[in-house]
């Protein structure tokens, strides 16, 4: 298993051409309080780089894009009854959908979680 | 990922051209732990702990807000009450010495400039007003001003706000005497030795006060009042959302120059005396919308299911047109639910009635509420906390 990140901050965790997608513990202190996510539901065609999750806090919307292009296979229905699921477990069991992707040499171009780390500390 | 709307950031001036300046309290903020944020031309705090937090607690004990960024202004002289009473529709000339009242600043053709708390004192007119209005505020009210009244902007003053069923415990105890006021009265009092304008008012629908300080004491008094065991600080983030399931409107939202005090749903601001003798900005259009009633209407709305609202959204017809739009709104932290202001059609104003939304492409379903959501609880004349 391989974990990536975005410099939107989502993280991808991939295994074969299988893949989970969620948002980094850095974005959720970011939004603070998360009150509802709309992730997309299983057989959903989703881009690398499209809107593909809508992601609230009390204070905003926000829009998670996909790390990479694929088919959503399942959706986190857990995160429609315990949206806070995201500020707790961000990179657990707050993750957002599992998707197969269709071109996994997109993740070349995406931080290891070193890189990532940088990339915040910069921020 | 990416922000789409951050409706707490465009509640500030977003024409504001230089860097935000820092208010008194600034790094008594940070060492709070505050995310502070650009808002009405200044740094102000956002959020510590987190705004659920923070809100629930304000509902519970009591909460502490720098509201410094606002206006306080002073209006003095022989024809201040007439000079203000040209400018407002409130009744300014009946107002008792520490009595305040909700007012509106209106513009010729009845808009809303701006609102505002107006408060006698021994010698004038105390106002508090919005912080990104109160540049234009004060050049309008200059303007209409005769020469014999005079308009002092009180920069040299901090402002704090301690809102929450536990503040008269905790202001109490620094300043006796502050449990004999009641909701919208005011007095000069002593605050551990510093002289302090203190109102029972706010802007949560609790019961609490806010406290006029000198700037310069600020830091200290701010430290000894969240060092009291029923007080946190409060970011503006929870105001908003304290606010918002109070049914009170924030300018520049859900208040603007097209807005007017009947379509704004503000009719107590216009006194009785001031509606029969006249005498404000746009009077002739303010009372015929109130024997007729205003295009668009401020309601309340409970939205269906979990996702909230934002301000734009669409308020649309059964044909799918626009016909309002959605000012306010958020998840009510002590509901659990998401609730929201709209200006609305006459068809639709009446509580329960159905509204079509749409938002970001997207349809969604609201129901008409009473405004206030959270039900208010000041302390009125009477009616002493049991």
């Amino acid at each position: 298993m391989t974990l990536y990140f975005t410099r939107e901050h989502e993280w991808i965790s991939v295994e074969g051409d299988s893949a989970t997608v969620g948002i980094t513990d850095y974005a959720q202190a970011q939004l603070g309080d998360i009150v509802f996510v709309e992730v997309p539901p299983a057989g959903t065609a989703v881009d690398k780089g499209k809107e593909t999750a809508v992601v609230e806090s009390v204070k905003a919307a926000s829009d998670v894009y996909s790390p990479a292009s694929g088919t959503v296979t399942e959706a986190n229905e857990a995160l429609e009854a315990d949206p806070s699921l995201v500020n707790t477990a961000p990179e657990t069991d707050g993750w957002f959908f599992k998707l197969t992707l269709s071109d996994p040499s997109q993740l070349d171009g995406l931080l290891d979680e070193a890189g990532y780390k940088d990339f915040v500390a910069g921020l | 990922m990416s922000d789409q709307t951050d409706t707490t950031e465009q509640t500030g001036d977003d024409h504001a051209p230089l860097a935000p300046l820092a208010l008194p309290l600034d790094a008594w903020h940070r060492a709070a732990g505050a995310r502070m944020v650009a808002f009405a031309g200044y740094e102000m705090p956002i959020q510590y702990e987190g705004i659920i937090a923070e809100h629930l607690w304000t509902r519970e004990n009591a909460g502490l807000f720098d509201v410094s960024h606002m206006g306080q202004l002073y209006v003095s002289g022989d024809g201040a009450a007439a000079a203000l009473e040209s400018l407002l529709p409130g009744d300014i000339a009946g107002l008792g010495e520490g009595r305040m009242r909700y007012s509106l600043l209106l513009a010729d053709n009845g808009g809303i400039l701006d609102d505002l708390m107006v408060t006698r004192w021994k010698s004038g007119f105390y106002l508090v007003v919005n912080g990104a209005t109160k540049a234009d505020d004060i050049a309008h009210i200059h303007e209409h001003l005769p020469e014999d009244v005079t308009l002092n902007h009180m920069d040299e003053a901090a402002l704090l706000a301690l809102q929450g069923p536990k503040a008269v415990d905790a202001l109490a105890r620094l300043a006796p005497g502050v449990a004999a006021l009641t909701f919208m009265t005011a007095g000069a009092f002593t605050l551990d030795g510093v002289p302090a304008w203190i109102s029972r008012s706010g802007y949560t629908g609790e019961d609490g006060f806010e406290i006029s300080i000198p700037a310069e004491d600020a830091p200290r008094i701010a430290a000894l009042l969240a060092d009291q065991p029923e007080v946190k600080p409060i970011g503006l983030g929870a105001r908003d959302s304290l606010r918002l399931e109070a049914g009170l409107p924030l300018y520049g939202h859900d208040l603007d120059p097209e807005t007017t005090p009947v379509a704004a749903d503000l009719g107590f601001a216009l006194s009785k005396r001031r509606r029969e003798e006249g005498g404000f900005p746009g009077h002739e259009r303010i009372m015929a919308e109130r024997e007729h009633g205003a295009a668009l209407t401020r309601v309340g709305l409970f939205v269906d299911g979990r996702q909230p609202v934002r301000e734009g959204a669409a308020v649309v017809d059964a044909q799918g047109d626009t016909v309002g739009r959605v000012t306010s709104g958020g998840f009510s932290p002590s509901l659990q639910r998401p609730i929201a202001m709209a200006y609305v059609p006459a068809a639709m104003v009446s509580p329960g009635k159905v509204v079509s939304l749409v938002q970001r492409g997207k349809p969604l379903s609201a129901i008409v509420a009473t405004m206030p959501f959270v039900p208010h609880r000041y302390v009125r004349q009477g009616k002493p906390k049991p």
